[in-house]
C-alpha cells in the first residue's frame, strides 16, 4: 500500500472491518468512506464514535457492524473520548499492562454537527493537547440523523428542514460553510487533509499518512447524503467527483503547515453541474447560482495562493 | 501504622490517589477542587506517580476523557465541584451504563446563581440520579481513607460502577488536618492492580455504548439499578476489610450517642462534626435525650440500615444542605420520609435546610433545630421544610 495511486482497486486490502448488513440508507457515501478507512487502518485500531448516523446505523444492540474495538459515549465528545483512549493505551503500554504491545491507531469519528458545531470545543482541546490520534469528520453538510437540519457546515443556498427556502426567504441557508479545515490547521497540527470516498485511493493514502504521522491528524471527508441532499442514491459517488471537479470541495492536504493539492484538474466544471442533481438546491435562481459560482472561485483561488506559497517555501 | 501528619485535606486526597497508583487523571480547574489536581499534576511531573495527566478544556471533556481512559483499562480519577459537576452531567449518566469504575472527588460547592464558590450540597444533589455510588466524608482522614476504599469498591467485578467521594468545599478541602497515612506496601496489599472486565483491545474487539432500542432499554436500566443496589453489600465488605486491616471503621449509616435517644438529628458531610458537639452539649449539659445519625452512603440509599438506626426515636430532624426546588422537603429528608412511610412506629420527620452557599451552621443552630423539631412533633405540625438562619 505504499502508493495507492498506482494500484488497481483489486490490490486494495481485501479484509473488511466494517461488516455489511448495517442500517445505512441506500447510497450513503459516509459508510463507503468508513469502509475504506477501516480497510486502510486494518486490525489495530480503536474508534471513538460520536452520536449520529454512523453510530446508530452500525450499533443497534445486539448487532454491531464493528470488527474493531469501538466506543460511543455522546454527541459532542468523540475527540475527548479518543484522547482518553490514546492516553490510556500509551500509559498502559509503558507500564506493560496493555494486552497488546503493537502500535494502536486511535480514531475519533463524527459527523459535521458533531465536529463543527457541538463537538468543536472537544476537538480543539484534543488537537491542542497533541494526542496521537486521527480525527475524521464525515461531512454530509447537515444534521441528517435527526432529519436534515442545518449545521454550520451546510453550504450557502441549501434548503434544509431548519433553513427552508420559502416565500419570504427564498434562499435557504444564508451562511457560508464553516471552514473547519482551516480551524483544524490553525492548531498547528502535523497533518490536515480533505478527502472523499469518490477518490478512494486518495482517501486511503491520506488515512495511512495520518496514521503514520505522530501527533494529531484531522481528515475532513466529504460524504454525499442522497436522503438529505434530495437526490437519487446512485448519484452519491458521482456527485462527490463533481464536487471536486467543480472546485466546490477541493482535495488537498496540509502537512506541517504546507499546502498541497492532491487531486487537480486542468479544466473545472461549472458549479451548476454540482447543484443541479440535488433537490436541496432546486429553488435557486440564476443570480443565486452565479453568486455561488463566484464564492467557489474565490475560495479556490485563496486555497491556490496558499498552495503556491507553500511551493515557494519548499523550493 | 504511620505517624500522624498535618496536611491540607486536598493534598491528603492526592496522596491517596497516588498511593492507589492511578493510570490516568483528567481534570479541569474549578474552585475549591483545584488543590487536589494541582498536587496530582506535580506528583506526575516529579515522577512520583506514573500516570497520564490530561489537562482538558472543560469538565465535560474531563469526564469524557475519563470514559476513554477507563474503557481502555486504566485506573481513572478526576475531581470537580459545582458548575463543573453540572457541566459533566450528561456524561455522568453514561459512565455507570458503560460500567466504568471511575473515582471522582467532589469538593461540594453551591450552584450558580447567584454564583457562589462556597460550600453546600446542591452540586451532588443535581447528580443524585446519575447512577453513581456517592459517599460522604466528614473530615480529612475519612476523605483519605474513603478515596482509597472507593477504588476497591468501584473496581470490584460485582460492582464496576463509578463513585463520587464528597467532601465539603473549603470546610474540608482547604483546611489542614492531622492524617494517618497507610504505608504503600499495605495499600498495595489492600488495593491490587486494576483488572478491567472488558477493555478496548484490538485482539478482543468489543462495541461499547451501542444503541438501546425499546426492546432492550428497560432491561439495561433495570440491570443498572440492580447492580447499584447490590453494590451496598460490597461497600460494607470493603469497609469491614479496611477496618480490620487499618483499625478505622466505617458504616454506611453511622450513629453517635443515638442509643435510646428520643430525638435524632440526621446529617451528611462535615457538619456532622459540629452536630456531634451539639449532641454532647444536649446530652451532657442539658441532659436531653438527643442523638445523631450520619448518612455516609448517599447512593445507593441505605434504607435498611437507616431504618435500623432510627427505629425507636420519636422525632427525627433531617438536615439538608440543598434545596430541591418545588419539592415538599429537602432532598435527604424526602428520601428519609419515603423510607419510613408506612413503617409502624415511625418517628415524626422534620425537614430543615441550612448552610446554603457557605453559611455557617453553628452548635446553636443544631440546638435550635432540635428544639423546633421537638415542638413540631408535639403539635404534629404539617410542614414541608424549614430554612434555618434565613433573614425574612
Amino acid at each position: 500500500m505504499e502508493n495507492l495511486n498506482v494500484f488497481a482497486a483489486k490490490l486494495a486490502p481485501q479484509q473488511e472491518f466494517l461488516a455489511g448488513g448495517h442500517r445505512a440508507c441506500q447510497g450513503c457515501a459516509e459508510l463507503l468512506a468508513v469502509r475504506l478507512v477501516a480497510k486502510t487502518l486494518g486490525h489495530d485500531y480503536i474508534i471513538a464514535n460520536a452520536t449520529g448516523c454512523l453510530e446508530i446505523v452500525t450499533s443497534s444492540y445486539p448487532h454491531s457492524a464493528w470488527k474493531v474495538p469501538w466506543i460511543h459515549v455522546a454527541f459532542e465528545n468523540a475527540a475527548a473520548v479518543a484522547s482518553g483512549v490514546e492516553a490510556a493505551v500509551k500509559v498502559l503500554q509503558r507500564k506493560g499492562r496493555y494486552p497488546v504491545d503493537r502500535k494502536i491507531t486511535i480514531v475519533a469519528q463524527a459527523g459535521d454537527g458533531g465536529t463543527v458545531d457541538i463537538g468543536l470545543q472537544a476537538l480543539s482541546g484534543a488537537l491542542e493537547r497533541g494526542h496521537d490520534m486521527i480525527y475524521i469528520c464525515y461531512d454530509n453538510e447537515a444534521y441528517m440523523n435527526t432529519g436534515i437540519q442545518r449545521s454550520s457546515s451546510t453550504p450557502y443556498g441549501a434548503t434544509t428542514t431548519t433553513s427552508p427556502a420559502g416565500k419570504a426567504d427564498p434562499l435557504g441557508q444564508h451562511t457560508m460553510k464553516k471552514n473547519i479545515v482551516e480551524i483544524a490547521a490553525a492548531h498547528n497540527i502535523p497533518y490536515v487533509a480533505t478527502a472523499s470516498p469518490s477518490y478512494p485511493f486518495d482517501l486511503m493514502n491520506k488515512v495511512k499518512k495520518a496514521a503514520e504521522t505522530p501527533g494529531p491528524a484531522y481528515i475532513h471527508c466529504f460524504v454525499p447524503c442522497p436522503t438529505g441532499w434530495r437526490m437519487a442514491p446512485n448519484l452519491a459517488v458521482s456527485i462527490g467527483r463533481i464536487a471536486v471537479e467543480s472546485k466546490v470541495f477541493p482535495l488537498y492536504e496540509i502537512e506541517n503547515g504546507e499546502y498541497r493539492m492532491t487531486v487537480t484538474h486542468k479544466k473545472h466544471r461549472p458549479v451548476i453541474d454540482y447543484l443541479k442533481p440535488q433537490g436541496r438546491f432546486r429553488h435557486l435562481n440564476e443570480a443565486q447560482i452565479n453568486q455561488i459560482q463566484e464564492q467557489v472561485d474565490k475560495s479556490y483561488e485563496r486555497l491556490l495562493k496558499k498552495v503556491k506559497m507553500s511551493e515557494l517555501e519548499l523550493d | 501504622m504511620a505517624k500522624r501528619v498535618g496536611i491540607e485535606v486536598s493534598l491528603a486526597i492526592s496522596e491517596a490517589v497516588k498511593q492507589a497508583k492511578v493510570d490516568a487523571i483528567a481534570a479541569y480547574p474549578i474552585t475549591p477542587q483545584t488543590h487536589i489536581v494541582e498536587h496530582l499534576s506535580e506528583l506526575v511531573a516529579d515522577a512520583e506517580l506514573d500516570a497520564a495527566f490530561i489537562p482538558v478544556e472543560s469538565e465535560h471533556s474531563a469526564m469524557s476523557v475519563c470514559a476513554g481512559t477507563a474503557a481502555a483499562g486504566a485506573r481513572t480519577y478526576t475531581a470537580t465541584s459545582s458548575q463543573g459537576l453540572a457541566l459533566m452531567n450528561e456524561i455522568l449518566y453514561i459512565i455507570p451504563a458503560l460500567r466504568l469504575p471511575i473515582v471522582m472527588t467532589i469538593a461540594n460547592r453551591a450552584l450558580s446563581g447567584p454564583i457562589s464558590i462556597w460550600n453546600d450540597h446542591s452540586d451532588i444533589m443535581g447528580a443524585r440520579d446519575t447512577g453513581w455510588i456517592a459517599i460522604f466524608a466528614e473530615n480529612g482522614q475519612e476523605a483519605y481513607d474513603l478515596t482509597l476504599q472507593s477504588f476497591k469498591i468501584a473496581e470490584d467485578h460485582r460492582v464496576l460502577l463509578p463513585i463520587s467521594v464528597n467532601i465539603d468545599g473549603f470546610t474540608l478541602s482547604h483546611v489542614i488536618e492531622p492524617h494517618e497515612f497507610i504505608d504503600q506496601q499495605e495499600v498495595d496489599a489492600f488495593l491490587p492492580e486494576y483488572k478491567p472486565a472488558v477493555q478496548l483491545n484490538p485482539d478482543q474487539p468489543v462495541s461499547m455504548g451501542m444503541v438501546g432500542i425499546p426492546e432492550v432499554y428497560a432491561e439495561a436500566k433495570k440491570c443498572q439499578d440492580e447492580v447499584l443496589k447490590n453494590s451496598e453489600a460490597v461497600v460494607k465488605e470493603v469497609f469491614r476489610e479496611f477496618g480490620e486491616k487499618f483499625g478505622r471503621h466505617y458504616q454506611v449509616v453511622e450513629s453517635y450517642r443515638a442509643e435510646g435517644a428520643e430525638t435524632l438529628l440526621l446529617t451528611m458531610g462535615s457538619v456532622s462534626e459540629t452536630a456531634m458537639e451539639a449532641i454532647d452539649r444536649l446530652q451532657d449539659v442539658e441532659k436531653r435525650s438527643v442523638g445523631l445519625v450520619r448518612l455516609r452512603l448517599w447512593r445507593p440509599f441505605p434504607s435498611a440500615d437507616l431504618l435500623k438506626a432510627v427505629t425507636g426515636c420519636k422525632t427525627l430532624a433531617v438536615l439538608d444542605r440543598a434545596v430541591s426546588f418545588g419539592s415538599p422537603g429537602g432532598p435527604v429528608a424526602s428520601e428519609v420520609r419515603s423510607t419510613l412511610y408506612g413503617v409502624d412506629g415511625a418517628p415524626y420527620i422534620a425537614s430543615f435546610i441550612a448552610g446554603l452557599g457557605g453559611r455557617d451552621i453553628t452548635i446553636a443552630d443544631f440546638i435550635s433545630i432540635v428544639d423546633q423539631a421537638e415542638s413540631m412533633a408535639e403539635s404534629n405540625e404539617n410542614h414541608q421544610y424549614k430554612m434555618i438562619g434565613v433573614r425574612e
